[in-house]
């Protein structure tokens, strides 16, 4: 007899109890394996096999396959495994904006950026910048490959050898020099410049932002004496007050206010409570699509207005009002409502106008935020650009008192609105130097191109918020001829040693001392490199006091400016996706849709119907303004009269081929008043030229038709019935009948659900979908005829007036309905339904019928037009062999003719499957997230499994505030929306 | 029994050879300048479709108008415009053989010339319209290694099945119709490589009683099977349309009304082959003024019908009260986006025919032939109502479009043209256009006729 070995008591007394593991769908080999026929095969069988084996043998030796070649590792790297990706946690900075993030590898190769949950200022959100711009780093087209002099290719000990002994005559002699750069977040490069200023003293350091936020710090400094940017606390802000701050979208630190913001406007029954947000604009951004309450205003309105609050809520404390004129909105009422909050009111602006700043302080001040909604415990590290000497220094180069110039992270050619300044300048300066990554208008008018690292390919920290850093660290070898800017200042100053050591140095010197969790420095390092970011505890709060005195000045020149106003202004923003123009070369960004205008590829002129319909414009009319810009108009509901609204980072000249001569620079419109970089203006002129413009816009029908698409409620409503606005749902739910049983799944059963409240229509989903699932760029044209390739898209309806329509954002994916149109009506069943409820496309089974694109009530369908990879007729980075690095490897690219949608990130799924399945468990919540929730940066998506009674997923179903888009066609959608609740006053 | 509509189908007293000699003449001698012309044109649209057909293959569907929402346009619009026309034939030959009404005899041949012709037109569409179709098998349901097997809910399968059973049932049709005529051709010619051709499609028909009774039991079963067809094939175009969650497509009224749309758009394409074929050829003795007037009294029949299908849709649109259909039927399509198209559509079949009441319309050639392009085009603009308004205007309003052809689009369809041209010319050219087997017994009819009308 055969012995029974046994391993623990419970199987030898016959009750084993088998932990719960993940069964999941078989792979075709296990299903072969289990088939019992496939077992049996008789002699006929074996003669059968061996006739196909001979003659497929025959007729493929005669088949002559191009030769691809993949070349094994000869050394294996130790951590390398074919096919698994690891993960290495960096940090995305640029100028003032940062985001610590997740870099996904496979097989040496980044392909993927997600947010660092470790940090606990972006908490893992993202935004479509930050998603974009991995994509940067394969642009082989625009990066510089290696360094130039005079456009002529160089080697780095020629030009080193050159430069070096320049810099030592010029300071030798006493010349001026100056490194002009962003603000740095990054302390350790910070300290290496001031290495570098040290030794060469003539050097200076010249910090200029493009977008600035310097007015936030200047005015703190005028009014509490203390130079600080405070830390916003949106979380904590029950009434926001914003005057032209599109929080959401640009300013500042996007990412971690729309967390913050997300957080304060979810709502449900056990909290039936969310902020109340009044935005005054004169653009149309996501934060005022966002707000409650939406007044659009001129410029210099917006400005009165302002002065006209402070005053109010100053009569209403009894403190000396400014004597503001009176405006026709009523601050009265606001003021009251700012009262009530007290200390849980936060008052922002986005003029980067130190006067207005002031005010925005003073009500901030009488409003009791200081303290609550803005800190100073660990302040902001933001704002440090530097205008007014920037322009001194800008004054002086015209001239040709600089002896060298240094550009680094800054474009003053393209940012400046006088680059012929600039010009003369780097004509007259003798060394001019440009560390860009990629070509730029600057880099190729100075003398030396130093080509720095991609951030990928680059050491670095960064401080964002006083105590909070994060390390950057390469995670790729520098795919070009190229060294990062730290290193070139450290071989110049011949330091024996590289910025690695020298950071790590950095960190054990001065980070180490501030932790008492590691012991020796090297396993601080090695921990604070694994996990990306280090936190030091809150610092103590200033104790600021506030100082009126230079109120009154600030508003007479805030006055004066607002007198000097002709009738018609004009508004430069920094565009949701491009921001600056940095990134015009980005496709993906380029593509983006506006989540206002739905427009791609291009800027515009935005004006309100009501001045379109008085001047006789229409859509796609280009203008002339102010003799520097032409533009095509664009109609925009919601703007204020008489004022148009310039998107900037557009009309670059020397971004490259995606970017080069994509609508017209805005920056040209700005101008310098003697204190601000003002980003609006009169528009003195403007003229209709003979040309017209066709948009590349992704939505043109703007209204709901009176459908329940979008559903939604006030907060009052929403408190006396959680199921308001969502009636439809109960109605369809009792009158739904079907012929068809209903569907049963055993496994899982997939869903995403959508929080309209939390969405703000930041797009950042988008591009996370683009760059996991490998979706093409198909070009302006394509767009134009309505074929963008996005499996996630952002749908935007306008509601009331045209002069102020309420807006609604709604991304639209697959939703993976359990009765799919599209499924029964493929003849060759190559969309089919997978037994965990999702929607699933065979690419290589499709014949391209077209037929369920047609029969998607939600045409989320989309085609491959075109083979969209390597075909010149796309450009992009799908025609390049650098470009084309970008891919997911677990994503197939898609053939010319087949149809693809969104997948629920199927490979995300079967990977965590795989995965529990190997360490005999049953997957938990939340371990898997698809590409769009994972980049949310307010969580507004929430993906899991809805026959996991406990998953969030499966409890947000349940919220009668859930509905499915039209349910009454009985699709039976896998995604659920939550319904959109505005916090109106009746 | 004999009905006094019989009496003037053959005008004329005219011997069977004479007969043989007029409906022969075609087929013998030089061709004739015109049809050299027309030949050079036909071919000249042929190549332009060849141009749209290879930017479409070696490009991608991208060079055509469609897009993310409108998926299908001029494609299965042209489609299914000419799988109506297709029609006509069969139905000539199926529906006047079953009601015995011989008076299409000298009809049938031509009518089902063109039906071949415009079934391979339209064939042609959803082949292309692949966004692969190089792998175009994929849709016939062959066994294979993968175990892959057809989704048979689909109705484009169905459709797959229905088009190439319609396609065979109708050139056999056409084709044995034929086999008499070919004979007295083979037998009449003297160019031995004429004879050679001519003598292995007649099959070695010998004229006797025997083959006859036989060929005449033959064209009755097959007559029989192809009735069905003819009502299947386009209710099976229908279904593709209804089957789906559209509104505007999702109605059981769509495969009658497509049906009786067939029909109709078929016999206005008769009427205007008969008149161009009258003017070209000495026929007017065997297609006579009353063939004529009968089509006419079919298309006002066939107009009323259609009217009645459009009345249909928007009463049960407005009666359904879905606010999708209603939509769809009151506001894109009767007085939205696709008005100027809709009511282009109503005033050309369902307005314009109405004048064939009139017995001067219908005895005026000049306006039974505009008539009889205008309902073609009106039946084209059905399609285009019906395709492209529930398509651009759906669902969800923020996937409307606007929706255009392009020069690839309109190629192919000029393209199709071409081949139904050359292929309705190449008919002309080398087989009688009236069936003389079908006409010399009617022939005999009127002249018993006509000579008891003497008598009287």
């Amino acid at each position: 007899m055969k012995k029974e070995y046994w391993k623990t008591l419970e199987e030898l007394q016959g009750n084993v109890t088998e932990t719960p593991q993940e069964t999941g769908s078989s792979t075709p080999l296990e299903i072969l394996a289990n088939d019992k026929n496939a077992t049996s095969s008789s002699r006929r069988d074996f003669l059968k096999w061996c006739g196909i084996s001979f003659v497929s043998a025959t007729v493929m030796s005669a088949c002559e396959n191009p030769v691809k070649k993949a070349i094994p590792y000869l050394n294996q790297p130790e951590e390398v495994v074919p096919g698994k990706a690891l993960w290495y946690a960096s940090t995305y900075q640029q100028g003032n904006e940062y985001c610590p993030i997740l870099v996904k590898n496979r097989d040496g190769r980044p392909i993927k950026i997600e947010g660092n949950t470790s940090s606990t200022i972006t908490k893992g959100g993202t935004n479509a910048r930050v998603q974009a711009s991995i994509l940067s780093l394969y642009d082989n087209g625009a990066r510089y490959h290696h360094p130039i002099k005079n456009g002529q290719r160089t080697t780095w000990q020629d030009a080193d050898r050159e430069i070096k002994s320049l810099l030592d005559t010029y300071t030798a002699e006493g010349k001026k020099m100056a490194i002009v750069c962003p603000t740095l977040l990054s302390p350790a490069t910070k300290q290496l410049i001031d290495d570098a200023a040290n030794k060469y003293t003539g050097l200076e350091v010249i910090s200029w932002d493009a977008i600035s936020y310097e007015a936030i710090r200047a005015a703190h400094l005028a009014t509490f004496g203390t130079d600080v940017f405070p830390e916003y606390h949106f979380d904590k802000a029950k009434l926001i007050v914003s005057f032209g701050a599109d929080f959401l979208g640009t300013w500042v630190a996007p990412t971690i206010f729309s967390r913050q913001y997300a957080s304060m406007r979810k709502i449900n029954e056990e909290n039936p409570n969310m902020s109340r947000h009044i935005q005054f604009e004169s653009t149309f951004s996501i934060s005022g699509a966002s707000a409650d309450e939406r007044i659009p205003v001129k410029p210099t309105e917006e400005i009165r207005i302002l002065v006209a609050l402070h005053d109010a809520i100053a009569r209403a404390t009894g403190r000396s009002t400014l004597r503001a004129q009176s405006v026709d909105y009523d601050v009265d009422t606001l003021a009251g409502e700012i009262l009530e909050h007290r200390g849980e009111a936060l008052i922002v602006s986005g003029q980067d106008d130190i006067n207005c700043q002031m005010i925005v302080n003073a009500i901030n001040e009488m409003a009791g935020s200081y303290g609550n909604t803005l800190t100073t415990g660990n302040p902001l590290m933001s704002g440090h650009g530097n205008n007014s000497k920037f322009e001194s220094f800008v004054a002086d180069f015209q001239q040709g008192q600089y002896a060298a110039v240094m550009f680094y992270g800054t474009n003053p050619m393209y940012h400046y609105h006088n680059p012929e300044a600039i010009a003369q300048g780097i004509e007259k300066t003798p060394l001019s130097i440009s560390f860009a990554i990629s070509k730029d208008e600057t880099a190729e008018v100075c003398s030396f191109v130093l080509p720095d690292n991609h951030f990928l390919e680059s050491w670095n920290d960064a401080m964002f918020k006083q105590g909070c850093y994060s390390l950057a660290q390469p995670v790729i070898h520098p795919l070009f001829n190229t060294r990062q800017v730290q290193d070139t200042f450290l071989n110049w100053m011949e330091r024996e040693t590289n910025f690695q050591e020298y950071l790590k140095d950095y960190w054990q010197e001065e980070l180490f001392p501030k932790q008492d969790l590691h012991r020796t420095p090297e396993s601080f390092w090695t921990h604070s490199l694994q996990e990306g970011v280090f936190e030091t505890a809150t610092g103590p709060q200033l104790m600021l006091s506030f100082d009126n005195t230079g109120l009154s000045g600030a508003m007479q020149k805030l006055k004066a400016s607002v007198e000097r106003a002709g009738n018609i202004e004009f508004i430069a923003y920094p565009h949701l996706a491009l921001a600056d123009g940095t990134n015009a070369n980005n496709p993906w960004l380029q593509e983006m849709p506006d989540p206002i205008s739905s427009v791609t590829w291009d800027n515009y002129a935005a004006v309100s119907p009501a001045f379109a319909k008085s001047n006789n414009l229409s859509d796609g009319d280009v203008i002339s303004i102010n003799e520097k810009l032409e533009l095509p108009v664009l109609i925009q509901p919601g703007l204020a009269n008489d004022c148009m609204a310039i998107a900037l980072g557009y009309g670059r000249t020397m971004a490259g081929k995606a970017g080069d001569y994509v609508g017209d620079n805005a920056f040209r419109l700005t101008h310098w008043d003697g204190t601000n970089r003002v980003l609006s203006g009169t528009v003195n002129n403007w003229q209709k030229t003979s040309s017209g413009h066709q948009f590349a816009r992704t939505q043109m029908h703007f209204s709901m038709e009176g459908r329940a698409i979008v559903r939604e409620s006030t907060l009052d409503k929403y408190r006396q019935d959680p199921a308001a606005g969502n009636e439809l749902r109960a109605y369809h739910k009792k009158h739904a009948v079907t012929l068809y049983p209903e569907d049963h799944y055993d496994g899982h059963h997939w869903a995403l659900m959508v929080d309209l409240n939390a969405c703000t229509g930041c797009s950042t989903c988008v591009i996370a979908c683009q760059s996991e699932n490998n979706v093409p760029v198909v070009g302006k044209d394509e767009v134009r005829r309505r074929r963008i390739m996005h499996w996630l898209r952002i749908d935007r309806y306008y509601n009331g007036d045209a002069a102020n329509p309420e807006v609604v954002f709604q991304p639209l994916m697959c939703m993976h309905c359990d009765h799919a149109p599209c499924e029964n009506v493929c003849p060759v069943a190559a969309t089919t339904h997978s037994k965990e409820g999702i929607n699933q496309m065979t690419y290589n089974r499709c014949v391209g019928t077209k037929y369920c694109i047609n029969n998607c009530p939600y045409k989320v369908r989309r085609f491959n037009w075109f083979a969209y990879a390597q075909n010149e007729a796309f450009d992009y980075h799908l025609n390049s062999d650098f470009g084309r690095m970008v891919l997911n490897p677990d994503v197939t690219v898609r053939e010319r003719g087949v149809v693809e949608k969104c997948s629920f990130c199927i490979q995300r799924i079967q990977e965590a499957k795989a995965m529990a399945k190997n360490e005999r468990r049953q997957l938990q919540d939340g371990e898997v997230v698809t590409a769009c929730a994972q980049a949310c940066p307010s969580n507004a998506l929430v993906f899991g499994d809805l026959n996991d009674k406990n998953s969030r997923v499966a409890h947000l179903m349940k919220d009668p505030r859930n509905y499915h888009l039209l349910e009454e066609l009985h699709t039976l959608p896998s995604i659920g929306y939550l319904t959109k609740i505005r916090n109106k006053k009746q | 029994m004999i009905t006094n509509l019989d009496i003037s189908l053959v005008k004329g007293r005219k011997s069977y050879s004479q007969i043989t000699e007029e409906l022969l003449a075609n087929t013998e001698g030089r061709p004739p300048l015109w049809w050299l012309a027309a030949f050079g044109l036909g071919c000249l649209a042929l190549a332009f479709g060849g141009w749209a057909f290879y930017m479409s293959l070696s490009q991608g569907l991208g060079t055509w108008g469609i897009n993310n929402s409108v998926a299908w346009g001029w494609d299965i619009i042209n489609f299914v415009w000419w799988i109506g026309i297709g029609h006509a034939g069969t139905a000539f030959t199926i529906f006047f053989l079953v009601f015995r009404q011989k008076w299409a005899g000298s009809i049938n041949r031509s009518a089902e010339a063109m039906t071949v012709f415009a079934v391979m037109c339209a064939g042609l569409f959803p082949l292309i319209h692949m966004g692969r179709p190089w792998l175009a098998f994929y849709i016939l349901p062959y066994p294979n290694t993968r175990l892959l097997w057809l989704n048979f809910n689909s109705p484009l399968f169905w459709d797959v099945l229905a088009i190439s059973t319609y396609l065979i049932m109708s050139l056999t049709l056409w084709y044995l119709g034929m086999v008499p005529d070919l004979a007295t051709i083979r037998d009449r010619t003297k160019n031995k490589f004429r004879k050679l051709i001519y003598g292995i499609f007649s099959l070695g028909w010998d004229g006797s009683l025997y083959t006859y009774n036989r060929y005449e039991t033959l064209m009755k079963l097959l007559g029989g099977l192809a009735a069905p067809l003819v009502i299947s094939v386009h209710t099976i175009v229908a279904l593709d349309f209804s089957i789906s969650v559209l509104p505007g497509w999702h109605a059981t009224i769509l495969p009658p009304y497509f049906f009786v749309g067939a029909i109709f758009s078929g016999f206005a394409m008769v009427l205007t082959l008969m008149i161009l074929m009258r003017k070209a050829f000495p026929i007017g003795d065997y297609v006579t003024e009353k063939h004529i007037d009968n089509i006419a009294h079919v298309l006002k029949y066939g107009s009323m019908v259609i009217g009645l299908a459009y009345a249909t849709e928007l009463f049960i649109a407005w009666y359904s009260g879905v606010e999708y259909e209603i939509y769809t039927f009151f506001n894109a399509r009767a007085s939205g986006t696709f008005s100027t198209a809709f009511w282009i559509m109503v005033f050309c079949n369902a307005i314009a025919p109405q004048a064939f009441w009139f017995k001067k319309a219908r005895k005026n050639l000049v306006i039974l032939f505009a008539i009889s392009i205008i309902i073609n085009i009106g039946m084209w603009y059905e399609r285009y109502i019906i395709m492209v308004s529930s398509l651009a205007e759906d669902f969800l309003p923020s996937s409307w479009v606007a929706y255009h052809p392009t020069l690839v689009d309109i190629g192919i369809f000029v393209g199709t043209f071409g081949l139904f041209t050359v292929g309705m010319l190449l008919f002309v050219r080398f087989i009688p256009i009236i069936a003389i087997n079908e006409v010399k017994p009617i022939a005999r009819l009127g002249k018993d006729n006509n000579t008891k009308n003497e008598k009287e």
